[in-house]
């Protein structure tokens, strides 16, 4: 006790101007309206700066749940956004989306392949998460391919960079379809055939899924021109599309089913086999 | 003789308040550059006073030019600060012989007495319109002020200096 007053005394002068310079500097900044904005906004710059520096090192340790929530919200988001702004298609606001057309699943790539020419996905959801084969698989940027196998809690998704995928695409300006196949050449780039010539192609154009597809909903989007060629002679454009998804990095998905799905391809193998 | 130095001193700062903000604060030479004298209370109080007392008288100083001019708290801050710094303004300019009662400011070299008041006064304006400007990016307003100011304000104290100590003498 003694020191402290002691202290106090050795270097009164020097304490008495600490004081009394605070007292002024606080009466300047009380009277200018100038000062006290760049008062505070330097007290802010400075908590701001301490506060954002420690978030960005407790924010790994939340990545998974922020993660998995923001799937489960883009799941609901896409259900909005496929049925038209509902949740449920008859209008009565309803937490479950049990009677709408289209269902989306989240999912988590748990393989991958983009080098082989048959890639496939496997996912982390099986028949117990109610998945069945012919489901169609999104990413947060377009799509990613459709499911081939189902086992009890695992999906194995047949990637559209496989020589056997041929999904309908179409152009989102001109409406004109063709099919997404791929040569196996670039991981990042397939291949649109049988659009007629007639069509207006550009570099640049987004192509999206096309209606006729029983697997994606439509108007996906799929990627954009990167070039096109038609021979001479030829009635059809063969068209390079360059994807929006990142195939060799996709980690999150969503399944997608259409409700009526089974029906619309029952009605159009009756109407095959019948003209057959 | 205490009493005296006392009723001096007061009369001083009354004076020197009264000067400021009543003519000296309007000159408003070349659009802005204001002299200011009061400094010279901080400047020519005796040199073995209180140095406790003098950060407080110095702080009523500049409030009261303050309250005159509506600046806050500006003047406060720069004249608190000259009046804690001057012990060392004085070691550095007349050396250490300060602390005997035998150094009288009017009565030294005119070189030393130029330094102090120099000195003095250009931390004193640093202070006050680096508060007042309150932004680095304006750096070069400050110290173009600061030595405009400066100039006109050593000026005035030097030609008061010389008027009182002629009339001692």
């Amino acid at each position: 006790m003694q020191r402290i007053i002691l202290f106090f005394v050795q270097n009164r002068n020097f304490l008495l101007f600490v004081l009394l310079f605070a007292v002024s500097f606080a009466l300047t900044v009380n009277t200018h309206s100038f000062h006290q904005s760049k008062v505070v906004s330097s007290a802010n710059f400075l908590s701001g700066g301490i506060f954002g520096l420690k978030t960005s090192i407790t924010d790994y340790f939340d990545l998974r749940t922020q993660n998995e929530l923001l799937s489960e919200e883009n799941k609901t988001l896409r259900t909005l956004l496929s049925n038209g702004g509902q949740l449920s298609s008859n209008g009565v606001s309803d937490s479950l989306p049990l009677d709408t057309n289209y269902r989306f699943i989240s999912a988590r790539v748990i393989n991958n392949t983009y080098s082989k020419t048959k890639n496939n996905l496997t996912l982390n959801r099986g028949t117990s998460d109610s998945v069945k084969t012919d489901m169609g698989v999104l990413s947060p940027q377009g799509i990613v391919g459709m499911v081939n196998s189902v086992s009890k809690n695992y999906a194995s998704v047949q990637s559209v960079l496989n020589t056997n995928s041929q999904i309908p695409a179409k152009f989102k300006k001109s409406n004109h379809f063709g099919t997404l196949i791929w040569n196996a050449k670039d991981p990042n780039v397939v291949q649109l055939i049988e659009v007629p010539r007639i069509a207006p192609v550009a570099i640049g154009d987004t192509i999206v899924t096309d209606a006729k597809s029983t697997i994606f909903p439509p108007g996906i989007r799929v990627g954009t021109v990167q070039n096109f060629d038609r021979k001479e002679g030829d009635d059809y454009y063969q068209i390079d599309v360059l994807l929006f998804t990142d195939m060799t990095s996709v980690k999150h998905v969503y399944l997608v089913t259409q409700r009526d799905a089974s029906e619309i391809r029952e009605l159009e193998k009756i109407v095959e086999d019948a003209e057959q | 003789m205490q009493n005296n130095e006392t009723i001096v001193n007061i009369i001083r700062f009354l004076v020197l308040v009264l000067i400021q903000v009543l003519v000296l604060n309007h000159i408003n030479f070349l659009g802005h550059i204001n002299p200011y004298l009061y400094p010279l209370f901080i400047l020519v109080f005796p040199l073995t006073g209180n140095k406790t007392l003098l950060i407080f008288l110095s702080f009523f100083l500049g409030l009261s030019i303050d309250i005159f001019g509506d600046s806050g708290g500006v003047h406060a801050a720069a004249c608190v600060f000259i009046a804690w710094i001057r012990p060392v303004v004085l070691k550095y300019s007349f050396g250490v012989s300060y602390q005997l009662n035998t150094l009288k400011i009017s009565k030294a070299p005119l070189l030393k007495q130029l330094v102090y008041i120099i000195s003095m006064v250009l931390f004193h304006h640093l202070i006050l319109f680096s508060l007042e400007i309150f932004n680095v990016s304006h750096i070069l307003l400050i110290l173009k002020s600061t030595l405009f100011s400066g100039i006109f304000s050593v000026v005035l104290i030097v030609c008061t200096i010389l008027l009182f100590s002629k009339k001692e003498a």
